[in-house]
């Protein structure tokens, strides 16, 4: 097919549309970040405040991502190898997050854990803490950041079968053996990836914790609350710094991401 | 070779925020001031309070703070840190019922916090605890507008005209909408008769074409985002905004009469009973009653309750005609039932 | 049989556990607490004017948002797949960005830009345009976010049919455009198609980047999301649960049909698209 004739126009309006979505807003945010200079921007992201909130963000990504990577492998494992009744319903019910309104993700951990909610007599009674505390933050993340890993690795595995995993098994290797020899490194970059992206979601998510964070500066402020709160006193140019250092983030995560394809092209 | 990468990948993370948490250990320090981290107290002990409270007492606060903690130490020998928490008021109030540990509230109205009384977190009679209605300080609602007054804007009868943009917040989720919204209709009561105030009202909010979630949005807005010819904004947000922010770009109008708005403060008492707080807490709130704690507040741009301290500043704030929301509206409780419940006056305006 | 391997009581119990815990327990706590404040507060709640008005606006802005989506991401993945060009690996980084970047960040990013006196908004203005703050903002901020979906569904599928069927046609005089329209959309609608509609369900529940560029107008520029706050805000939970309750409701089903669509999909096309996806 004749396509190369429109092939200069096709490409010209891809990156039309990237530009005014895309690039544009990023744009933005490195101007705004850097309007004041330099050195308002290496304040902005190196005072008390904000380095509590860097550390907070990054604390929920450690705690998150090994759990979800846990959690996707099992599930990978579990709905890939086995058949049985309910699988796709499942699958479906993993990507559950990925739909659900990040407020309505705030809301059900409140009615869950707040003083009012089902288990807040019981918490209180015994003084734990969990809404307006780093637990909440961090299963309010974990709520939206569910799918992600998992999410690679179904269809991955479903398309490698298990012949070689039962292969594996004959030749008298064990079960978690065949899983670190076999199994593993057949879907590493997938498992990759899927850790990148849920870094990534891990890091920016704004909707759920803003619910359940309590806002307390140096406390259970995290970067996108951050970001708002510095809005809010009128510090644009330091909100658009933080912002900037995620958006770098973004970017790192997916420079790594094309490092990973690479590879996976090479070997 | 992937646990490798994985391992790389997970202690990156772990290195970046070790190394960011290195002064977070002592945070709470050097927050608010160098010199106690300089002078460790020996014998004082290091108390925590937490005070939620609304969006434009933030920078009002960061001083106020340290001046207690100053006078606190010099007091008792003990070390006060005070942590914030700003959000919308009604938010605010939310998180505290949900089981925020605030030991006081400073909200935007006295009706968040007597919903927190509904649910017995404090007393009944807390609005007595405290002189002058415990508001320490009060403001009122004014305009501002683009540098010039291009459309001019005087008095509450030119919100209505078609010509005109008004940006003002949701009264639904606002504490300060609410102030606005209140202040526009007893101008309009007074002015046309109870009949007439429901359409003068419903005719500025049909100029209005953003309607933020709280009062800080709304000035961000107006003047970032170049939207309306006017802003009601609360007096203390438009003298920051001229005088901190774009100096030149803006004016403010005091109209012929608005509203005492008087925002209050409170000990949550089932908080600082179970975290033993309670005389501290008290002292925090005692204190801004105080000349300095009054001078901070009109250094803010609230007007103080301190007569003299306010005669000080006659050049901030103007005398106006003000009206109470008691004397119009009789309480907080039946301004709320009657304008912002769901089906209320306000929620009228935009039926379809 | 593929019982043979080991493993499948520690993963499913695992999985299922840690389900429970992170999402099960909580979602079904949101409907019990619905069902506990009675039907006549849900009944209030879900037919409020002000919700269908949300509704309208959420799923229309959505709709609209995954249009634009499923044509532009066609385009994207088509220029990424056929073509080799300078700044390649750039625009394909960039798609997964809107995974990537905070949204309440993504949102006041696009209100600078598309209010009246940003780059873009002000070119717009004199041409009577206004974008932030009516719905069209709205579908911007919903366009941004759902970006990636379509892309990264249709470029595995594009990459793996082979040219020879189109080369024939070409041959036999089709033109392009016939092409196009008998032998590859009917290949690529499914993938398409689920793209948009994973697009779609995540774009009803945006609530970061949308509350920063919709005027936020009661019965008009007012977002499901948004209504869920407000509720919360004036502490009427009945309310706000019951609202969420629906929207959850709406999201499984949407959810329930994409992943309907990707077997429907790998089955008419076979193992090979899953394979070469990766």
């Amino acid at each position: 097919m004749n396509t190369k004739t429109y092939k200069p126009l096709l490409i010209f309006i891809a990156f039309l549309f990237l530009t005014l979505f895309l690039l544009l807003p990023l744009l933005i945010i490195f101007i705004g970040a850097f309007s004041q200079g330099f050195e308002v921007f290496w304040y902005s992201i190196t005072e008390p405040a904000a380095r509590h909130a860097i550390f907070l963000t990054l604390l929920v990504v450690v705690v998150t991502v090994p759990l979800h990577t846990l959690f996707g492998l099992s599930a990978a494992w579990a709905l890939t190898k086995y058949r049985f009744r309910g699988r796709q319903l499942l699958i479906t019910l993993i990507e559950i997050p990925f739909a659900v309104s990040p407020v309505i993700a705030g809301l059900v951990f409140i009615i869950l854990y707040g003083v009012n909610g089902f288990l807040g007599e019981w918490l209180h009674a015994n003084n734990l803490q969990i809404i307006f505390a780093v637990p909440g933050i961090i299963l309010a993340t974990m709520f939206v950041t569910l799918p992600f890993i998992a999410r690679e690795l179904i269809p991955l595995m479903e398309a490698q079968g298990s012949d070689a995993e039962e292969a594996s098994l004959t030749l008298g290797a064990g079960g978690f053996r065949t899983f670190y020899h076999v199994t593993l490194p057949a879907i590493k970059w997938g498992l990759l990836y899927g850790v990148i992206l849920c870094s990534a979601r891990a890091i920016g998510e704004f909707g759920a914790v803003s619910v359940v964070s309590g806002r307390i500066r140096g406390a259970t402020n995290t970067m996108p609350l951050h970001v708002e709160i510095l809005y809010n006193e009128y510090q644009f140019a330091a909100a658009f710094s933080v912002a900037l250092l995620m958006s770098l983030f973004a970017i790192f995560t997916i420079v790594i991401k094309q490092v990973v394809e690479r590879k996976q092209q090479l070997g | 070779m992937i646990v490798k990468y994985y391992s790389y990948f997970l202690g990156g993370v772990t290195v970046v925020s070790i190394l960011s948490a290195c002064n977070v250990g002592g945070f709470d320090e050097d927050q608010s001031g160098e010199v106690i981290q300089d002078n460790p107290t020996a014998d004082g002990d290091v108390i925590e309070l937490l005070n939620v409270s609304y969006d434009p007492t933030r920078e009002f606060y960061d001083d106020y703070n340290e001046a207690f903690r100053a006078y606190w130490q010099e007091e008792t020998g003990d070390t006060v840190t005070v942590n914030q928490s700003h959000g919308g008021s009604g938010s605010q109030a939310r998180s505290v019922l949900d089981g925020l540990q605030a030991d006081v509230v400073t909200l935007a109205l006295a009706y968040d916090i007597d919903v927190l009384q509904e649910r017995e977190l404090l007393d009944s009679e807390w609005q007595s605890d405290f002189p002058d209605n415990a508001s320490p300080y009060t403001s009122t609602i004014n305009f501002l507008v683009r540098e010039g007054n291009p459309k001019d804007i005087q008095d509450w009868d030119d919100l209505v005209r078609e010509d005109v943009e008004v940006v003002t917040p949701n009264p639904k989720t606002s504490g300060g909408a609410r102030w606005n919204y209140l202040a526009a209709w007893g101008y309009a009561e007074d002015t046309y008769g109870e009949e007439e105030a429901e359409d003068f009202v419903t005719n500025i909010y049909e100029n209005v074409t953003v309607l933020d979630s709280g009062a800080r949005g709304s000035t961000t807005s107006f003047i970032e985002r170049g939207i309306g010819d006017v802003l009601l904004a609360w007096e203390n947000e438009a003298l920051l905004t001229v005088h901190e922010l774009n100096a030149e770009d803006f004016e403010i109008i005091t109209p012929s009469v608005s509203i005492l708005t008087e925002p209050p403060v409170a000990i949550v008492d089932s908080n600082v009973q179970q975290k033993g707080t309670e005389e501290v807490a008290h002292a925090y709130l005692d204190y801004l009653y105080s000349d300095e704690g009054q001078t901070i507040a009109a250094d803010h741009y609230y007007r103080p309750r301190n007569e003299d301290i306010l005669a000080d500043y006659d050049d901030y704030f103007p005398d106006v005609e003000l009206f109470t929301i008691e004397e119009r509206f009789g309480s907080w409780d039946e301004a709320q039932e009657r304008h912002f419940s769901d089906g209320g006056v306000f929620d009228q305006i935009y039926a379809p | 049989m593929k019982r043979t391997l080991p493993g499948f009581p520690l993963s499913f119990g695992f999985m299922m556990f840690y389900m429970s815990f992170i999402v099960f327990i909580p979602l079904i706590a949101l409907v019990w607490y619905t069902m506990g404040s009675g039907w006549e507060a849900f009944w209030n709640a879900i037919t409020d004017p002000r919700l269908f008005a949300a509704l309208r606006l959420s799923f229309s802005a959505s709709f609209i948002a995954a249009i634009i989506n499923g044509v532009f991401g066609l385009l994207i993945a088509w220029v990424l797949v056929r073509y080799d060009f300078f700044g390649k690996r750039i625009m394909d980084g960039m798609i997964d960005l809107p995974f990537a970047l905070p949204t309440a960040v993504a949102g006041i990013a696009l209100t600078s830009l598309y209010a009246e006196n940003g780059w873009i908004g002000s070119l717009l203005a004199p041409l009577g345009i206004q974008v932030a703050f009516t719905p069209i903002g709205v579908t911007i901020a919903l366009t941004f976010i759902g970006l990636p979906f379509v892309v990264r569904m249709v470029e595995p599928v594009l990459r793996s049919l082979d040219q020879e069927t189109e080369e024939a046609a070409g041959l036999l005089g089709a033109s392009p455009f016939t092409i196009f329209n008998t032998v590859l959309l009917p290949l690529l609608t499914p993938a398409i198609l689920a793209g948009m509609t994973l697009a779609f369900a995540r774009a009803l529940g945006e609530y970061g980047s949308v509350v920063f560029i919709a005027g936020n107008i009661p019965m008009q520029t007012e977002i499901v999301p948004l209504l869920i706050m407000n509720k919360l805000e004036q502490f009427d939970y009945a309310g706000a649960t019951a609202i969420a309750t629906v929207m959850l409701a709406l999201s499984f089903l949407l959810l329930l049909g994409a992943n309907i669509l990707q077997w429907w999909l790998s089955r008419k096309l076979g193992q090979k698209v899953v394979d070469s996806s990766r």
